[in-house]
């Protein structure tokens, strides 16, 4: 038994063993790679998707799925934007954003647990309508003229602290937050019990809408805070900002080893995957290779991760 | 008369771990010889042997007198080997003459032009040759399980099949469908076609087999003629020992009234059931499958709505609308199909056991590793949960240790009412034992338990009352006394009470 559990940790440090080898070899090939700039740089892009494929590890544990997170980004960000635009407290603001984002996750929840839709149609649906309220509300034009308005504001894409850039604190906050949430509480262990057998759990006496609920909740609230430090860090909401974000929230979360039939995962791997695509877009710009070639070779790196997961597990 | 199969000395090891030891089995043509062992003694592994799915490491296999080494279940299948699996190879969206041809479709040419009204035919031929009268173009899925079965054994002959081999065939049937089955099993012997039975139930391979071979521990024990031997001979051969009495006996003062439904009522489902269980009782349900029998325990723990009814728990009237708000006024349920609404099957034993209760184990959400480590220690040593960690996975525990484990998760929670249904479904008979000891030791304590079994025996064995459902109505409720199961069955089929 003892040597089945070790080979268990063995598998499941896959992932990272793959991010380690992706930067060893880009070290070598370019001399900027390991730079202390580079690197922090590197993880102020990450988080921005790691904060959303944290949210999206959730609802993908318990069996589902969410496609409206660049959706819900894109028009919390406006609102929030479009207050400050117009002289609001920036505190007020960003809270007001946050929770447009959450209420979007719980539209979303609500739709799939009472109105029994399937969460890929139901996040399809409202990707698209939430996108549109958002090209309706910014009349498809950037919201800008909030330049220097409110330093809490700027702080959030661009400021430091202790000479760390404050996204990757966000970043990291919310992992670890997450990481004992999903590890040692009650709302954890649900999740992976939903996940794992939804009919046996609602038996067991869980509240299974309620938790579903609970975690298209969280990924609006993390999807808008992406929003928020994007927003920040252009200094402008764009009615695009976003557009296909889920996809890349969505490959975080399975180079990270979660499954997307539910029930098995892990957040430690979104993280490792986040960091991966975040590292290979920013080698393969460090290396000058061309956009089209870019999206063709991460492509290619997020099939062989998850051919190489398939191989060990069978 | 010689032998159909003839496996001599088999061997097979995964690893260090020894799974078949010198292993004999013979079928000859047109007997039905049932393989009988506890879970784990290797009858699985020795028909994946047979079938070519595992590669023996010794001993030889004969067929129809030729020495045969199958690398995989198709050639096994070309000598009219064919295993109809207890979970069916049937494609619900397909129609019946579809799923019989699968793969084997009479075309034009090699148009890949399906020839259906040939196809159609040849399906009906073929169901009629088994005493069927179905329609192969009804789609596979709104059949019964049974007729699904039958697809299969239709599917079967059609390749001209020498050998059935059926893995636990009764376990999804009505009583109905059985006796169908055993008409069918009854015309293919006729037909000189041979069947492996693999079954755990005593009484239908005491009615329907010639011979029965017993494997334990991966040990070749024997075969024995079944008009030459009993139950308790078998039984003590499957387990290296007496097990005494199969029901162990009881002793509980019977105390007030714990549960009382009345005129529980879902349009369509069931009619008009009122009953009531006292504390340290336990109500044993019978009925046939289809008679309503789950779909009202479901109705009494929240699982499913009914229209009209009331249900009191110690004399006051209670609202129970989901499972949770059942487990809060202490009912606990368990299923019938343990892995699909039991266990989560990729989760922990641990974290199976704690999965209804966890909260109470939480402090402000967080969960007392320590305080449940505790919970789920006691209860693998207090139901002998045979498991080499907590954290393994349940799904690689027996049948019987998984359903020790449905049962420690509600006992966790200290039930004072429990629904079983089917509680020894797919468990072997020395665990069947143990978990009859737990309902024992429950009713002791208090708990007033209603047990719903298609199993006759455990049905008289181990209740005080019998409620008997016909057709979704209560056709009768017995004193166990001097009941016996021709009384049950009149009742379940509708007789009069």
């Amino acid at each position: 038994m003892m040597e089945a559990k070790r080979k268990w940790d063995v598998k499941k440090l896959g992932p990272l063993i793959g991010l380690v080898l992706l930067c060893m070899v880009l070290s070598v090939l370019s001399d900027d790679f390991l730079t202390m700039d580079n690197w922090l740089n590197l993880l102020r892009q990450v988080s921005i998707n790691a904060l959303i494929a944290f949210g999206m590890t959730f609802v993908i544990l318990t069996g589902g799925i969410d496609l409206s997170v660049g959706s819900v980004l894109a028009l919390s960000s406006a609102i929030t934007a479009g207050m400050m635009a117009q002289g609001i407290n920036g505190f007020v603001a960003i809270f007001v954003g946050l929770l447009a984002g959450t209420a979007m996750g719980v539209l979303n929840g609500v739709l799939i647990t009472k109105g029994k839709v399937a969460p890929f149609i139901a996040t399809l649906a409202t990707m698209t309508a939430f996108r549109g309220l958002t090209l309706v509300y910014t009349d498809g034009r950037p919201v800008t003229g909030f330049a220097s308005s409110d330093i809490l504001f700027q702080m959030m894409g661009r400021g430091y602290f202790f000479g760390i850039p404050v996204p990757i604190i966000l970043m990291l906050v919310v992992y670890l937050v997450l990481y004992i949430a999903l590890k040692k509480t009650t709302f954890g262990r649900h999740t992976y019990a939903i996940g794992g057998n939804e009919e046996a759990s609602r038996l067991s006496g869980l509240r299974v809408d309620r938790l579903k609920m609970y975690v298209y909740a969280l990924t609006g609230a993390l999807s808008a805070l992406a929003g928020l430090i994007l927003t920040s860090r252009l200094n402008s909401a764009q009615p695009t900002a976003g557009t296909a974000y889920e996809l890349d929230a969505i490959a975080a979360v399975v180079l990270g080893g979660t499954s997307l039939s539910g029930g098995k995962g892990w957040i430690f791997g979104t993280l490792v995957g986040a960091l991966m695509i975040g590292v290979l877009n920013n080698g393969l710009n460090l290396l000058n290779v061309s956009s089209f070639y870019q999206q063709v070779i991460k492509g290619a790196v997020i099939l062989l991760a998850v051919l190489l997961d398939r191989r060990k597990e069978a | 008369m010689r032998p159909l199969i003839d496996m001599r000395s088999i061997q097979k090891s995964f690893g260090t771990n020894i799974v078949l030891n010198g292993v004999d089995f013979e079928v000859l043509p047109g007997e039905v010889h049932a393989l009988m062992g506890e879970n784990g003694a290797g009858k699985s592994t020795l028909i994946k042997v047979l079938t070519g799915i595992y590669d023996r490491d010794g001993g030889t296999i004969v067929v129809n007198g030729r020495d045969v080494h199958y690398r995989h279940p198709k050639e096994a299948e070309r000598d009219g080997i064919v295993v109809i699996h207890q979970e069916l190879n049937i494609i619900p969206t397909l129609t019946v003459a579809e799923n019989i041809f699968l793969g084997r479709e009479p075309k034009i040419g090699r148009t890949g032009v399906i020839r259906y009204k040939e196809m159609e035919q040849q399906a009906a031929a073929h169901l009629r040759r088994l005493g069927m009268d179905l329609n192969p173009r009804e789609l596979a899925g709104r059949l019964s399980v049974g007729k699904q079965q039958m697809i299969e054994i239709a599917r079967a002959i059609s390749t001209n099949a020498k050998c059935l081999i059926m893995d636990e065939p009764t376990a999804a049937l009505t009583e109905r469908e059985i006796q169908a089955l055993f008409s069918v099993i009854q015309t293919l012997k006729e037909q000189g076609i041979a069947i492996v039975y693999i079954s755990h139930r005593m009484e239908e391979i005491f009615t329907i087999c010639d011979r029965i071979s017993v494997l334990r521990d991966g040990q070749f024990i024997g075969t024995k003629r079944v008009k030459e031997t009993n139950v308790d001979e078998i039984v003590q051969m499957m387990v290296g020992r007496q097990i005494g009495e199969r029901f162990p006996k009881r002793r509980v003062t019977i105390g007030e009234e714990r549960l009382r439904v009345e005129r529980l009522t879902k349009i369509g489902v069931f009619e008009n059931v009122s009953f009531s269980v006292r504390a340290g009782e336990v109500l044993g349900v019978a009925g046939l499958m289809g008679s309503g029998r789950t779909e009202i325990m479901e109705a009494i723990f929240g699982a499913r709505p009914f229209d009209e009814g009331d249900i009191y728990i110690d004399g006051r009237p209670v609202r129970i609308r989901s499972p949770r708000q059942a487990v809060e006024h202490g009912i606990a349920m368990i299923t019938e199909d343990r892995k699909q609404k039991g266990l989560v099957l990729e989760m922990s034993v641990h974290e199976n056991l704690t999965l209804p209760k966890l909260e109470q184990l939480a402090t402000a959400g967080f969960i007392q590793s320590s305080k449940e480590r505790d919970v789920v220690l006691s209860f693998i040593h207090l139901l002998n949960i045979k498991t080499s960690s907590p954290d393994l996975a349940v799904k690689a525990l027996s049948g019987g240790n998984q359903q020790k484990v449905v049962f420690g998760k509600w006992l966790a929670m200290n039930p004072r009412i429990l629904i079983l249904d089917e509680p020894t479904r797919g468990v072997d008979v020395g665990a069947k034992k143990e978990i009859y000891e737990i309902i024992n030791e429950l009713a002791a304590q208090g708990v007033a338990i209603v047990m719903v079994s298609s199993e006759l025996p455990e049905v008289l064995g181990m209740s005080d009352r019998v409620m008997v459902i016909h057709e979704g109505n209560v056709q009768a409720v017995l004193e166990n006394d001097g009941l016996d199961q021709e009384t049950i069955m009149r009742a379940a089929t509708g007789g009069n009470r």
